[in-house]
């Protein structure tokens, strides 16, 4: 397929991913916020730092108050990570390749646009109770994903589709992990001790992994908890599970056996799962989550780096300098 | 309580319509749709147009309005009461359409070869040398089969006398016919009844036999050949047609940044390296075709494709060089070329044109420009035209002052009172003034698709149908053979 669009539709998808990841932040948050009576312990800028956003935020001397940051996250049409400038660019990508995606697909990207838009006109309800919002973008992204699942050939335009959204998935559910953990969690030494039930069964809510994580460990248990969102290999959601399926992708678009590699996107995603698959939650802790969490996004950027090299690279993406 | 909507109080006026006769009575072929709109209940009218326009909006068939809001978007207008046209009169469109495609293209090649119809003193070497389409650098090129224009739109239109006339000939990159395929879709969802009841010919096999077409056209050598869709890109006005038809005709579609010439072919840039393409169906003017050739400063084409194209290794359709059909002024030729190379009388006429280049017929124009329409020679879409009748003294002396500056860019033609057919104004139908252009492929036979898209003026009393101008569309139904019958 031709370069330019296979880079449209691999960040199409990254952009549609985002989107619902950051959805998915918002909706932990709130959940939080409401198990923690009297706004005690409300804390909203977590968020912006598992964007890796804090900087610009700052600069911006806004107030970090609920109402600014969800409205920074969700609708700032001038902060290019928010909501709607996700799907801002997941559409602007989607129109240069709708001759590839299925109609349905383009439809569906096209209102849920319109749908975010909207909701920004008039965004004082969703500042109230963000549930019903941040549960719309899920589902409208759910439901994106079936279409690609079971409308497209699964060939490489799926494979490019597919790499987008799993490197965007493991990197989002990282950071999540890190920013519980930076909230409730500054010592490495203390993980296991005394975290609140609630806010680890919330937090697992909004990556829709807590019953997933209970028929596979029972009882909340924050070490159990690391090890299912970075380590588990059945859970769609997981760092292992996504990056794994997208090594998987990588091979099916070039045709390389697994276990060899033939060019630096392969050998760099390679590596990666690698050790990862073979690591436990226990070494993850004696290293530091935080500093685990931050080598891992390194290591992801590197591999969307390489994936560009060898893919994308004569022809940058049409607004190809803000994509990162 | 909304209104019940008829066409009781529906005004036909002085001009033909195409849904009633003269004393307001439905035509034969509108009969069943009449009574199946007379027969919805009140708003259900208004219910089904806003259904539609939504659909419209959710399709993503938008363009983004400027100097509103940030990112408005609106959808072409569009008008759910069809144009229905009987099946023996579009059979008669339809010869007439062949007939003049044909002798298009036997002009163009013509031109391009020995120039026999200049040399024999039936069209002036000098009009066709000056015409803007007109490329030198195309001399002595041989398209498969000696067919230059594949892909025509021609724009018709009635008169009073309910008479088709050709108004013009689109030969270069006619854009409109996604519109057809969406209208159409949208109308089966907004009157699936009525579709079910009468015999309406179906437009939906317009990208196969695109697709057919280009294999057609495609270099020998190629067995399996690869097509692709040239478009200047996603900010080209016509970029939701350029997707559109690559993704119905399962083509690729690629930019003038994807493709490469390499190894004597045109090849297009993949994440495997480089692929050949065959066929080009380019929706970029030849000016920006080839940098090398054409004009310099072009980003939008392929350097060194007019070499792979002379040596036959790569099809375009519509062949570079076409567009010298489309000036206004060789227009004027057109019956004179039916005449010449096929021997036959033109089946449907030209509006009668005045070629301000000849003395006496530009002392006419100019004396009366106020019943006139007058068109530069090489816009389109309705740019660089004076309508007589609705314009200012002040802008007619403007457009004299033109037309004397420089006679050969301009053609006028008298006011022709466009035929009329309903449309949906507020709670009532009103008549506003219509056209139509039907498609037509060339490749190894002639096909015309049913129909075509019909254009409306939407302002009251306006004659000026163009996108660009605030027009907008109907779907255009051709009733089949039988329909009159059980109609």
């Amino acid at each position: 397929m031709l370069s330019r669009v296979a880079d449209a539709i691999y960040w199409m998808s990254r952009y549609l991913e985002r989107a619902e990841n950051i959805a998915r932040f918002l909706d932990v948050n709130w959940h939080l916020t409401l198990d923690t009576p009297g706004g005690r312990g409300e804390q909203w800028m977590p968020l912006v730092s598992a964007m890796g956003d804090f900087d610009l935020f700052a600069a911006r001397g806004l107030p970090e108050d609920r109402e600014t940051i969800i409205r920074f996250l969700a609708f700032d049409p001038e902060y290019s990570n928010s909501i709607v400038s996700c799907l801002g660019r997941a559409r602007d990508n989607a129109r240069t390749i709708r001759e590839i995606i299925p109609t349905e697909m383009w439809e569906q990207i096209n209102t849920f646009y319109h749908l975010v838009r909207e909701a920004a006109k008039g965004c004082d309800a969703v500042l109230n109770n963000p549930y019903h919002f941040c549960d719309e973008v899920k589902r409208r992204d759910l439901t994106i994903s079936g279409i690609a699942g079971d409308a497209m050939s699964h060939d490489e335009a799926w494979d490019f589709f597919r790499l987008g959204r799993l490197l965007e998935r493991a990197d989002k559910t990282s950071r999540i992990l890190d920013v519980k953990y930076f909230i409730l969690l500054p010592h490495p030494t203390d993980v296991g001790s005394n975290l609140d039930y609630v806010q680890w069964a919330a937090l697992l809510k909004a990556i829709s992994a807590l019953e997933a994580y209970r028929r596979r460990h029972g009882r909340i248990q924050p070490e159990r908890i690391v090890e299912f969102l970075l380590l588990d290999h059945d859970f769609p959601r997981s760092v292992l599970w996504s990056l794994i399926r997208a090594q998987q992708c990588l091979h099916a678009i070039t045709g390389t056996p697994m276990g060899y590699f033939a060019n630096p996107a392969e050998k760099r995603i390679g590596q990666l799962c690698g050790d990862l698959a073979y690591m436990s939650v226990e070494d993850v802790v004696a290293k530091g989550l935080h500093e685990f969490t931050d080598n891992l996004q390194t290591r992801m950027n590197r591999v969307d780096e390489a994936v560009f090299a060898t893919f994308f690279s004569t022809f940058p993406a049409i607004d190809g300098a803000s994509q990162q | 309580m909304p209104p019940k909507m008829n066409f009781d109080s529906y005004d036909v006026g002085p001009f033909f319509d195409e849904m009633f006769t003269p004393d307001g009575q439905p035509r034969p072929g509108c009969r069943m749709l009449h009574d199946k709109i007379a027969s919805l209940p009140a708003g259900e009218i208004l219910a089904r147009q806003a259904a539609a326009e939504q659909a419209f909006y959710d399709m993503g068939i938008t363009f983004t309005v400027y100097g509103h809001e940030e990112g408005t978007e609106k959808i072409f207008p569009f008008d759910i009461i069809p144009r229905i046209i009987e099946a023996a009169e579009w059979d008669a469109l339809e010869r007439g359409l062949i007939q003049r495609i044909r002798a298009l293209n036997l002009f163009i090649d013509d031109v391009y070869h020995k120039g026999r119809i200049m040399a024999d003193g039936v069209v002036p070497r000098a009009v066709v040398e000056s015409s803007s389409g007109y490329f030198k650098e195309c001399q002595g090129l041989n398209p498969p089969h000696g067919v230059w224009c594949h892909i025509t739109g021609s724009d018709l239109i009635r008169d009073e006398a309910g008479r088709f006339m050709v108004l013009e000939d689109n030969l270069r990159c006619p854009s409109g016919v996604s519109y057809v395929l969406a209208n159409r879709r949208i109308l089966k969802r907004t009157f699936p009844q009525v579709f079910e009841a009468i015999d309406i010919r179906p437009v939906d096999d317009y990208a196969p036999l695109l697709l057919d077409m280009l294999h057609a056209i495609a270099p020998q050598a190629a067995n399996r050949p690869t097509a692709a869709l040239l478009t200047p890109g996603v900010y080209n006005s016509a970029y939701f047609e350029h997707t559109f038809l690559a993704q119905q005709a399962g083509i690729e579609l690629v930019e003038g940044r994807d493709l490469v010439v390499a190894d004597g072919y045109v090849h297009m840039r993949t994440t495997k390296g480089l692929k050949r393409v065959d066929v080009l169906y380019r929706r970029v003017g030849e000016d920006f075709l080839d940098p090398q050739v054409f004009r310099p400063d072009s980003l939008l084409g392929v350097p060194g494709i007019m070499d792979v194209y002379k040596a036959g290794r790569v099809a375009m359709a519509n062949a570079p060089g076409t567009g010298v059909a489309d000036d206004k002024v060789v227009y004027a030729y057109v019956p004179r070329m039916i005449r010449y190379y096929l021997g036959e009388e033109p089946l449907i006429d030209n509006v009668e044109t005045f070629l301000c280049w000849e003395d006496k017929a530009r002392k006419h124009v100019l004396a009366n420009l106020d019943t006139m329409v007058v068109k530069a020679a090489a816009e389109s879409g309705g740019y660089g035209m004076l309508v007589g009748p609705a314009a200012t003294p002040e802008e007619r002396e403007a457009f004299a002052a033109k037309i004397e500056a420089d006679p050969r860019n301009y053609i006028a033609q008298p006011t022709v009172s466009l035929s009329r057919a309903p449309v949906i104004v507020d709670d009532h139908f009103e008549g506003r003034h219509v056209d139509l252009r039907p498609y037509i492929l060339y490749g190894d036979d002639i096909r015309v698709i049913p129909g075509g898209l019909t254009r409306v003026a939407l302002r009251r009393g306006s004659l000026v149908v163009n996108s660009s101008q605030g027009g907008g569309s109907k779907d255009t139904w051709v009733l089949g053979p039988g329909a009159a019958a059980r109609g």
